[in-house]
């Protein structure tokens, strides 16, 4: 789920990439779902606060010049990014109603939530 | 030391002493040489640094040096070379002219954790030849909650956290990068303070503390994530000592503060530098010009004088 992609890679390219991380696990871009995206930059996620409809994939995308993270707040975690450098994004589908507060594990000032409905 | 936090530090509270002490560092690089900073009865001084007042050492007295925020890994505008700005650094260690017992790292020695990048910094750093106590910082813990960290950096009789002596000193190196809360900042816990209460619990009160952590034990600028959740609690602990020393890294330039016999300085990075607090939208690197970077980067001597219960801050820059 948190395979670091770079930016712009087109959406059949992604599909692609996806096709073959099928093997490994499981797939986050469904085709059906809507996808919206938070883009991490100067110390802050924007928007900081999404609400989306169940089923829609959130991509963060850092264009900062420091590595972050996407944790959800949740003990256990419902959802964690690995270390996203620069150009790296992340993927997750909301699939179930709720909301999902989360925070930059090295930079806990930075923080958002999504709002599944 | 409880209203440390209840009052953080504005960027103007930094002070006419920060104000002055950067003239007198701009003077200073012009001149080529450093300034001394001597404290006594907790009041900071400063004083040019020349070759014979750098000399004229007690005995028994010794020096350690603090590097910080290595960051090797990073390549971006303003550094694409971090190991050769580290490299450099080392090379004003070595060219020290009383050679330092010790080197201590105030973390963020890689910029992603990664292997490669601990084996770049360690061998680079090896060349100075001293024993190195690292701390981390958060970009040294983004593998395994900080596990490859510490299998790599702890030392065999020590825990995440660590205390030693030196000439008299007690030094205590503390960890505040890990298991940070969403909206939060710098984290010591629970169980870190029991043991800092444990290790402080049997010190005299005349003896020198210096405590040395990434994240600022100061609210220096928490806006800005520049400043640790729990650390009141740690100074609390210190408050009966005569001499207390925080060291930091995490910020990228020099700050300092005083309270009451506690004094409190950040280092600047062997990397890149980092605005001043709330001077830029965010603490991302400085995209200084290239011959202005080593001017903004540097290595600090601390020295100790027994009996004078001072000790004395260098910072040298790489570059004047």
């Amino acid at each position: 789920m948190n395979t670091p992609m770079k930016r712009r890679i087109p959406g059949v390219l992604a599909l692609l990439t996806c096709a073959v991380l099928l093997a490994s696990g499981p797939c986050v871009y469904a085709t059906d779902a809507a996808s919206t995206t938070v883009v991490i930059d100067n110390f802050a996620f924007n928007p900081p606060k999404l609400s989306i409809k169940a089923g829609t994939t959130v991509r963060w995308e850092n264009h900062d010049d420091m590595p972050h993270l996407v944790i959800s707040d949740k003990t256990p975690r419902e959802f964690a990014s690995k270390p996203l450098d620069s150009g790296d994004s992340f993927s997750q589908t909301f699939t179930k109603p709720g909301t999902y507060s989360y925070f930059c594990s090295m930079h806990p000032r930075m923080t958002g939530v999504v709002i599944v409905k | 030391m409880s209203d440390l936090k209840a009052t953080p530090d504005s960027p103007d509270s930094l002070g006419t002493h920060g104000a002055r002490r950067r003239t007198a560092l701009s003077c200073m690089a012009w001149a080529g040489a450093g300034v001394l900073w001597t404290l006594s009865g907790g009041v900071p001084g400063s004083t040019l640094l020349g070759a014979a007042q750098a000399a004229q050492t007690d005995s028994r007295a010794f020096s350690f040096v603090q590097i910080s925020d290595s960051h090797i890994g990073f390549s971006k505008d303003p550094n694409l070379d971090p190991a050769s700005t580290l490299q450099e650094a080392i090379g004003k260690i070595q060219t020290m002219p009383a050679r330092p017992a010790f080197m201590i790292h105030t973390g963020d020695i890689s910029h992603l954790s990664k292997p490669g990048e601990f084996d770049t910094a360690t061998q680079i750093i090896g060349t100075a030849g001293l024993d190195v106590h690292y701390v981390p910082g958060e970009h040294d813990v983004l593998v395994d909650n900080g596990g490859s960290y510490f299998e790599r950096f702890a030392k065999p009789r020590d825990t995440k956290w660590y205390s030693f002596d030196q000439g008299g000193v007690h030094f205590i190196g503390l960890v505040n990068v890990i298991d940070l809360h969403g909206g939060g900042l710098g984290f010591l816990g629970d169980e870190q303070l029991a043991w800092l209460q444990q290790d402080l619990k049997s010190r005299s009160s005349s003896t020198p503390i210096v405590v040395f952590a990434h994240i600022p034990l100061w609210s220096l600028y928490p806006a800005w994530g520049w400043a640790t959740d729990d650390s009141s609690r740690a100074l609390a602990l210190m408050k009966r000592f005569g001499s207390v020393t925080v060291l930091n890294g995490h910020v990228h330039q020099v700050a300092q503060k005083v309270e009451g016999e506690i004094s409190f300085y950040t280092a600047l990075s062997t990397a890149f530098p980092q605005p001043a607090p709330g001077t830029a939208a965010g603490p991302g690197p400085m995209k200084v010009p290239a011959d202005t970077l080593r001017t903004l980067l540097g290595v600090r001597a601390v020295n100790y004088v027994p009996g004078n219960s001072e000790l004395a801050l260098l910072d040298t820059r790489l570059a004047v």
